[in-house]
């Protein structure tokens, strides 16, 4: 096992910023609403999660607001999905610059990460936008922003980490076995049902939600909606298992990561 | 002796043949059941791109990385680049290295030329601060002043290579590692390149390993060469000898030149052939020396132009010798025509030479064809003895003097 050698990532990091800046600013060349994607992707999902989960299928919300309870999930599976699926794809997409130049692999997966952050932020925005306006219109409502929600990023960097992990994982894979493409497109539609966004934590009925955090992404996205809104509680052993899922995820996808680089350009 | 910059010793890499990107998760299933059962794996489809290279280099020094293709030339600084791993041995760089194994990798289409400067110089290994330094010499030597605000896939291609030749030339790493750059841009600009990288190597004591199928390139640049051959080293020695040895096992070793396949639409040279004074492929100075020369065209050619250089083992075009049709109408029927050219008494000094020739219509029209390293022979001397022997590097051709001696 090679370890990461930190002094050199850290020389790279004008690389990283570059890198960071370039997903954003080309991924917007030639569109007309531009980063506002960002906005209309989980506003339409929203309304169409309302319209079916709560209304068709009358799923109970915690006692929030159906458009908020969705948004607000979404916030952090989004971040989640889109960091995993563009880490995932790291090693072969791009495979023609690394099979050229040298620099530390483990920068591109970093700059998605950080990438991503600039669309979470402007999530963030839309949903704190959607809050307000709600609470503008429905004068009696009782739901609002709580203090705890300081803690946030704690639970971000919870979601960051296991992103990336699973997202080298992935990326590793992909470059022997391209059946792994595959199965991460579905995955990632499958996963999300396995995730309470659609539903609260509390639905779940109480032998089976221990297991559900096993599913390292079940907590965060619970976790933002009890820290930002007070919905929902989550117990230190669900913590624990979530963390400890993360810490095993993210290290074991570097060592693999780190492993299939040396070598992956002789077989992509 | 100082310590060797970069040191390359019991180097190997393998590759898997028919492995190689065509695996699916069935077949690795099966082989890692066959591997569980006992089974050997066959080892036929071994392919051993590097196989025991070793090698070191000094700092400033400038080495070319010569051989056929498929000698195993990329997969070297592949690994020194530190793009794949080596299956055994080692090699050691001590210094920051760069590749420039290919220019214009990581270029973003939808980014401006000042954008890509900037990303390009990271990817390569700039921090922020050296780009910024660098930028206004970088964009005055690719001349893409008044685009540098444009997205580069707007660039003609001409404009995309300089660009991105630019960037990687004013790279400042130790150890500079050139893959076939030289195939970029117009001859104008190559010759530019060229000067760049004599620069780079000669005049800031940079240490480079430069990988060229251009001999001409290889040698004004180089000192010496690795001729790889199979894997293998074949030799590690000054330029000009392995130059010399590459042309005498890979080079065409016939004496006369035929074109294959059936004739095309364009014109081309059909064939070639060196009449030597003594046996075939030598030739003795002062002696005459006759080129015969076969063009072929469906039509009659307009304008013409023939020329050929007498190109020495150095790869310096020693004579120039050509026929125009603007002077002197030839090819007005269509088919084949033979152009002879006799020089009555060769002055090229000893050595080992080869013809370039060019076939092209007048400034301005086509290009028809460009052979180079036809024909070698050998010049010899046999009327004339000097104190020292005879040497190819003493000069290019002899001049006829007159000395006179006096008292004064």
């Amino acid at each position: 096992m090679r370890a990461v050698n930190l002094r050199e990532l850290w020389s790279f990091r004008d690389l990283l910023w570059l890198l960071v800046w370039r997903d954003f600013a080309a991924r917007y060349k030639q569109t007309i609403l531009g980063p506002l994607w960002h906005i209309v992707q989980p506003l339409l999902t929203t309304v169409i999660f309302t319209l079916v989960f709560s209304h068709v299928a009358a799923l109970p919300t915690s006692g929030l607001p159906p458009t908020i309870f969705y948004l607000c999930g979404l916030l952090a599976w989004n971040y989640f999905s889109q960091t995993f699926s563009s880490i995932s794809t790291t090693l072969v997409a791009n495979a023609a610059l690394f099979g050229k130049v040298y620099f530390p692999r483990l920068i591109v997966p970093l700059a998605g990460l950080f990438s991503n952050l600039i669309s979470f932020a402007i999530q963030f925005a839309t949903f704190l936008v959607v809050l307000a306006l709600y609470r503008l219109l429905h004068p009696g409502a009782t739901v609002a922003l709580r203090w705890e929600g300081v803690f946030l990023p704690l639970v971000l960097l919870q979601l960051a980490a296991f992103s990336l992990g699973a997202g080298l994982w992935l990326a590793a894979l992909t470059t022997k076995f391209r059946d792994f493409t595959v199965l991460a497109g579905f995955v990632i539609q499958l996963w999300m049902y396995v995730t309470p966004i659609i539903y609260p934590l509390s639905q779940v009925p109480a032998p089976w939600r221990r297991w559900i955090a096993i599913n390292p992404v079940a907590v965060p996205v619970e976790a933002f909606r009890s820290l930002l809104l007070g919905a929902g509680a989550i117990g230190p052993a669900l913590w624990a298992i979530s963390i400890g899922m993360t810490l095993g995820v993210l290290v074991s996808g570097v060592v693999i990561f780190q492993r299939v680089e040396k070598n992956f350009i002789d077989v992509v | 002796m100082s310590r060797p910059i970069i040191e390359v010793s019991g180097l190997s890499k393998r590759y898997r043949i028919g492995v190689i990107g065509a695996t699916s998760l069935r077949e690795e299933f099966q082989r890692s059941w066959d591997r569980l059962r006992g089974r050997k794996e066959p080892d036929a489809n071994d392919f051993w791109a590097l196989r025991d290279v070793s090698f070191e280099v000094r700092p400033g020094e400038v080495v070319g990385v010569i051989g056929r293709n498929g000698a195993g030339k990329s997969t070297l600084l592949k690994i020194l680049a530190r793009i794949t791993e080596p299956t055994s041995g080692r090699a050691v760089l001590r210094g920051r290295a760069a590749s420039l194994l290919e220019v214009g990798t990581g270029f973003h289409p939808e980014l401006t030329g000042r954008e890509n400067i900037f990303l390009n110089g990271a990817i390569l290994g700039m921090t922020r601060a050296e780009v910024r330094q660098k930028f206004d010499e970088i964009v005055a030597f690719a001349e893409v002043e008044q685009f540098i605000d444009t997205p580069v896939k707007r660039y003609s291609s001409g404009m995309y290579v300089r660009l991105a030749f630019a960037v990687a030339a004013h790279l400042e790493p130790e150890i500079l590692i050139i893959d076939e750059v030289l195939a970029v841009g117009d001859a104008q600009f190559q010759q530019k390149c060229l000067g760049k990288m004599r620069a780079v190597a000669t005049g800031e004591g940079r240490t480079v390993l430069f990988v060229s199928h251009d001999m001409a390139a290889i040698s004004t640049l180089t000192q010496h060469c690795l001729l790889l051959e199979a894997g293998r080293v074949r030799s590690f020695a000054p330029t000009a000898d392995a130059v010399t040895e590459y042309f005498s096992r890979h080079g065409r070793i016939e004496l006369a030149y035929a074109a294959e396949g059936p004739a095309p639409a364009r014109p081309r040279i059909a064939a070639v052939t060196v009449e030597t004074s003594e046996s075939p492929g030598i030739q003795a100075a002062g002696q005459p020396l006759t080129v015969r020369i076969d063009l072929e065209h469906a039509e009659p050619l307009k304008q013409g132009c023939l020329s050929f250089q007498i190109v020495n083992q150095f790869q310096q075009p020693a004579t120039h010798l050509w026929l125009y049709g603007t002077d002197t109408p030839f090819g007005s029927q269509p088919g084949r025509t033979r152009l002879e050219c006799r020089l009555p008494r060769v002055r090229l000094n000893v050595g080992h030479y080869a013809l370039k020739l060019y076939f092209s219509e007048p400034p301005g029209g086509q290009m028809f064809e460009i052979l180079e390293h036809v024909c070698p022979f050998e010049v010899v001397r046999l009327d004339a003895t000097t104190l020292w022997g005879w040497r190819p590097e003493a000069c290019a051709y002899h001049e006829e003097g007159e000395w006179t001696v006096s008292p004064c």
